[in-house]
């Protein structure tokens, strides 16, 4: 990796850090908002996990959710605003490869997807508490969750020609991936159907490693979460890169 | 750089957009430290075949370089060696005039570049303007910046794609004084204009497009001797008028 990415990255998170107060802040407040509502009205009920309290329980997913939705909208965002208003032809005349560029975008993105976990953690750690079982098994879900969700916006940007478009990959994909992942619940709670619909989302097993690492419970193995995860962040990375080789929507 | 190596050559370059065929079959070759005027009626192929050169578009056919370099081969190479000014004015309005110029040259390896975009900010009259946010400057200072931008890596061969459609005087006469400045340094200059007066008055070679073929390539000397025309404008037209072959 050359200058070029170093500069595309440090470009990119200075776009989001530019705008701060959309990118950091509003996501905080709406996540935070997310841990006093749900904490409070589903507070008394028993924890899907013995010996955890449900805030507890939902901090972890709360946490990975929104930096799921924040990696996923940096890279996502960034592209589709620079294909429309034009300015990403400066990026695209560099002497920059299709993996810097990959690689560049998704950097940033989990700079943003990290800020914005590691500050609502923080907060809710101060007025909830809790432990942490396992630093590294947090850190590894962490790392690769919010890497699998950079390039999935790094796909959605290079396919999305218009807003519409982009705002269809939000709400008709990341919406209900994100929801549906065992956020809020564990999925044993769901129906069969639900809980074999759970088993097809790599969200749910980023949000089911990563709570493992705070609790030491989770609903599936954790070895096999890392699985899943890792195998769908190199699948979409490869085919991103493959696009992106091939030119597919930026250099026709 | 070798005498003999041409700085841009163009061979049997085709491109189909949906079944438009936007070029058909580009023979072309700009010779180093010339400078170039690539002229043609809007539709002609001219963007297009500019793209290529920078990487923009894919061809279906053909071969590129620039100084030498493949474009698709060896993209790194041909990159660095070409300046776009491109002929839409765009910018990222997240930035600073400085800020702008700064990120460009990281892209093309240039972490310390601060001596040389403070001299094309001089050159192109945009120093008052270093750090005021892109989005603040007006269309004329904007096209400025969209020059800086092809010069910040400082390349040997600079394409300007209608530099100078609708902006004033004050810049035209600015943007003309550094570029002829730049050519007498060596640098080969690529030019599309629809102002026919200022390919005359700065250009030793032109090529006229239509329809996506070359009609003419030529001295401007020759051009004007072989369509008996007094101008270059008047030369244009009656090139327009007859068929393509």
């Amino acid at each position: 990796m050359g200058q070029g990415f170093i500069t595309l990255t440090r470009k990119e998170i200075l776009r989001f850090w530019k705008v701060s107060l959309q990118t950091l802040l509003a996501p905080l407040i709406s996540t935070l908002l997310y841990l006093v509502v749900f904490s409070q009205v589903m507070g008394q009920r028993p924890s899907p996990y013995g010996g955890v309290s449900y805030a507890i329980f939902l901090v972890p997913g709360l946490v990975m959710m929104a930096m799921l939705q924040n990696a996923f909208a940096n890279s996502s965002s960034s592209l589709v605003q620079s294909k429309v208003t034009g300015n990403l032809v400066f990026v695209l005349l560099a002497p920059i490869s299709e993996g810097e560029f990959l690689a560049a975008y998704v950097a940033a993105a989990m700079v943003r997807g990290m800020m914005v976990g590691f500050v609502v953690w923080l907060t809710a750690w101060v007025f909830i508490g809790g432990v942490v079982y396992s630093p590294l098994w947090v850190m590894v879900f962490g790392f690769l969750s919010i890497g699998l969700a950079g390039v999935l916006g790094v796909l959605a940007g290079i396919s999305a020609e218009k807003f519409d478009q982009m705002a269809a990959w939000q709400n008709f994909l990341i919406l209900p991936l994100t929801f549906l992942s065992g956020a809020f619940y564990s999925i044993h709670s769901l129906p069969t159907a639900w809980q074999i619909f759970s088993r097809f989302n790599p969200f749910f097993y980023a949000i089911d490693g990563f709570r493992y690492g705070f609790v030491g419970a989770s609903d599936v193995p954790p070895m096999e979460s890392l699985f899943v995860v890792a195998g769908s962040g190199l699948a979409l990375s490869w085919t991103t890169l493959v696009l992106l080789r091939s030119g597919w929507r930026l250099r026709p | 750089m070798s005498e003999s190596l041409p700085a841009i050559e163009i061979k049997g370059a085709q491109k189909n957009f949906s079944g438009l065929q936007a070029l058909k079959g580009i023979d072309l070759q700009v010779e180093t430290g010339e400078f170039f005027a690539l002229l043609g009626p809007n539709g002609a192929g001219k963007t297009t075949l500019i793209n290529m050169l920078a990487g923009l578009v894919r061809p279906d056919s053909g071969v590129l370089r620039v100084m030498g370099h493949d474009v698709i081969r060896d993209y790194r190479a041909a990159r660095r060696a070409l300046g776009v000014v491109p002929q839409e004015l765009v910018f990222d309005p997240f930035f600073s005039v400085r800020e702008t110029l700064r990120l460009q040259s990281g892209y093309f390896g240039l972490a310390r570049n601060d001596d040389w975009i403070d001299e094309v900010l001089d050159n192109l009259q945009l120093m008052s303007k270093a750090e005021v946010n892109m989005r603040a400057l007006s269309g004329g200072m904007k096209r400025r910046v969209l020059i800086a931008q092809a010069l910040v890596h400082r390349p040997p061969v600079i394409v300007l794609d209608e530099p100078t459609a609708g902006v004033d005087v004050e810049l035209r006469q600015t943007l003309w004084k550094f570029i002829r400045r730049l050519n007498t340094e060596g640098h080969t200059i690529l030019l599309t204009t629809h102002y026919l007066e200022e390919a005359e008055a700065l250009c030793r070679r032109v090529a006229v497009l239509r329809q996506g073929q070359v009609v003419t390539c030529d001295s401007l000397e020759g051009l004007l001797r072989s369509c008996n025309a007094p101008t270059l404008e008047a030369a244009f037209v009656g090139l327009l008028q007859q068929g393509v072959d």
